[in-house]
């Protein structure tokens, strides 16, 4: 199967099933972690602090395999994928981190035209994207800013136009909107839904209990001591209103 | 490709930071001594094979008949007989000037006609060079005809006491190569080190790359063309020094046109090969860095 390759009909984008995370010999920090993400649906992952979230999202966006269970993503089981074929996939999400993780020494634009770039799109198709991006989160004037002299919401704002700009088919953001005032919060949900509307599965981790009640058709997982709390089982068995 | 293509939009992931580390400076000293090793060595290398084709095939033969006459008779008689044996290609009297001369050297001279060393009772000396051949069988015949000719004369094959000489030089020579060889692997764990350095420095560039869908080859690449550039800089510095050097002592080398110093010298393979050096060390710090950095990106996920 080549990594375009998407979800079955009718099947789940993510799928984890009895999946435990632990680092090294320590107990852990994930255990028997199952649920189903449907396509185009806009998960919201809350949980307290050390519940074992950013374990979960890194598990989501590749950058750690788990210690055991399955992971099928895209309908491709991501355990015993070759590590060679895992910046195919990696291509179809977008990723917000908590901490930004903007190249220092790369302006606005070229963090947030990276992935473009990565994907080998010319400079003359790109432009146009990045500049409406720029336009969007409102730091054209900042183009040519580097991280060090952008604020920390700007940061913010950059990173996730970053993680958007290729359209991610699974956008994944941890605490998107923790350094950004309540009206830019929004403007940033905004898009995320937007991004949803077109198709794009979104799962955003975080504190803000207000921001849960601001997407329609949300669905909320909730991490407590590295185990998910899904007591309806409305995760595991969407039902189809949900989806 | 030594140097591999990277567009210009992806050379900026790392930060332009031109021979800022130790590096290059590094590796232009290592370039120098290498070439200067090499330098060396082809040029004692064909000193050697120069002195052994010559000494191989050369004997001199020592009459020291007491009569001058006789031995002045015996001389031209071997000289005669050896020409015409389909063994020896030459065959030459040293003559008694000759011979006054090179004595004059260590004995000291009045100057001119010195009545002390002619009265030396001087062996009459016949160099003989063989054709290339047997030699053991050409020495045998040789000595026949010297029994014949000149009965009591020595046979002095040159290589007997040239032949250590030639050895030295030849050890010198294989010295030298060793060196040229021990100068490359530390280059190449320079190479190494500067990797594995260079992806500490921007791991969390590289962890950013990955994270968005660079391959290891993407990233290969442009950590690749850093480390060659930089490493090409500092081979290009140190074979401008390297040259300057070589030139400096070949220009003091050719005031010395006697004995075997004069059989010295690099010869056009020898100077291809050090043209040739600069570039096979680019090429080979381009593939140690390529290899380095892909097995060190095999480890992160």
């Amino acid at each position: 199967m080549t990594d375009s390759a998407g979800p079955r009909p009718g099947g789940a984008m993510v799928e984890f099933d009895r999946v435990g995370l632990r680092y090294g010999p320590d107990a852990e920090v994930l255990a028997d972690i199952s649920f189903n993400l449907q396509p185009g649906s806009f998960y919201f992952l809350t949980g307290p602090s050390g519940a074992g979230k950013t374990s979960l999202l890194k598990m989501l966006y590749l950058a750690q395999r788990p210690s055991r269970g399955l992971v099928r993503l895209f309908g491709e089981d991501l355990v015993s994928m070759p590590r060679q074929r895992l910046p195919g996939f990696r291509r179809r999400i977008g990723v917000v981190f908590q901490d930004f993780r903007l190249i220092p020494h790369l302006s606005a634009r070229d963090n947030i035209a990276l992935p473009l770039r990565i994907a080998g799109v010319s400079e003359e198709d790109l432009s146009g994207p990045v500049g409406e991006m720029l336009s969007w989160i409102g730091l054209d004037d900042r183009a040519h800013a580097r991280p060090a002299t952008l604020s920390g919401g700007e940061q913010q704002r950059v990173a996730i136009a970053r993680a958007v700009i290729a359209r991610p088919q699974l956008l994944v953001a941890d605490e998107p909107t923790g350094n950004v005032d309540p009206e830019m919060a929004m403007r940033l949900l905004g898009l995320f839904e937007a991004l949803n509307r077109l198709g794009t599965t979104v799962v955003v981790a975080t504190h803000d209990i207000h921001l849960i009640s601001r997407i329609d058709n949300a669905q909320m997982m909730r991490l407590e001591k590295g185990r998910l709390a899904d007591p309806t089982g409305a995760l595991r068995y969407p039902p189809a209103n949900k989806v | 490709m030594i140097i591999p293509r990277v567009p210009v939009q992806h050379r900026r992931l790392l930060p332009d930071r031109r021979l800022s580390g130790p590096t290059p400076w590094v590796i232009a000293i290592l370039m120098m001594l290498t070439l200067l090793a090499a330098g060396a060595g082809v040029g004692l290398a064909r000193a050697a094979n120069n002195i052994g084709d010559a000494i191989a095939g050369r004997v001199t033969v020592q009459i020291v008949t007491a009569n001058p006459v006789t031995r002045a008779e015996q001389a031209a008689e071997l000289r005669r007989q050896a020409l015409a044996a389909p063994y020896v290609r030459t065959a030459r009297n040293v003559g008694q000037d000759e011979l006054l001369a090179t004595l004059s050297q260590w004995l000291g001279s009045a100057g001119g006609d010195d009545p002390v060393l002619r009265s030396l009772p001087l062996p009459a000396l016949v160099d003989i060079d063989f054709v290339g051949g047997e030699r053991a069988g050409q020495l045998a015949q040789l000595r026949a005809l010297v029994a014949r000719a000149a009965p009591g004369a020595r046979i002095i094959p040159h290589a007997e006491w040239l032949g250590p000489v030639a050895r030295l030089i030849r050890s010198l020579a294989w010295i030298a190569a060793g060196m040229v060889l021990l100068m490359t692997l530390a280059s190449g764990a320079v190479v190494i080190m500067t990797a594995r350095a260079a992806l500490g420095t921007h791991y969390a560039t590289i962890e950013m790359l990955h994270l968005i869908g660079a391959t290891d080859r993407q990233i290969t690449r442009l950590f690749q063309r850093r480390i060659a550039i930089d490493t090409a800089y500092g081979i290009a510095l140190g074979t401008v020094v390297a040259a300057a050097i070589m030139l400096l002592i070949g220009w003091q080398w050719s005031g010395v046109t006697s004995g075997l110093a004069a059989t010295a010298s690099l010869g056009p393979m020898g100077w291809a090969l050090l043209l040739a050096l600069p570039l096979l060390a680019i090429a080979l710090a381009a593939l140690t860095a390529r290899l380095t950095l892909l097995s060190a990106l095999k480890k992160i996920l």
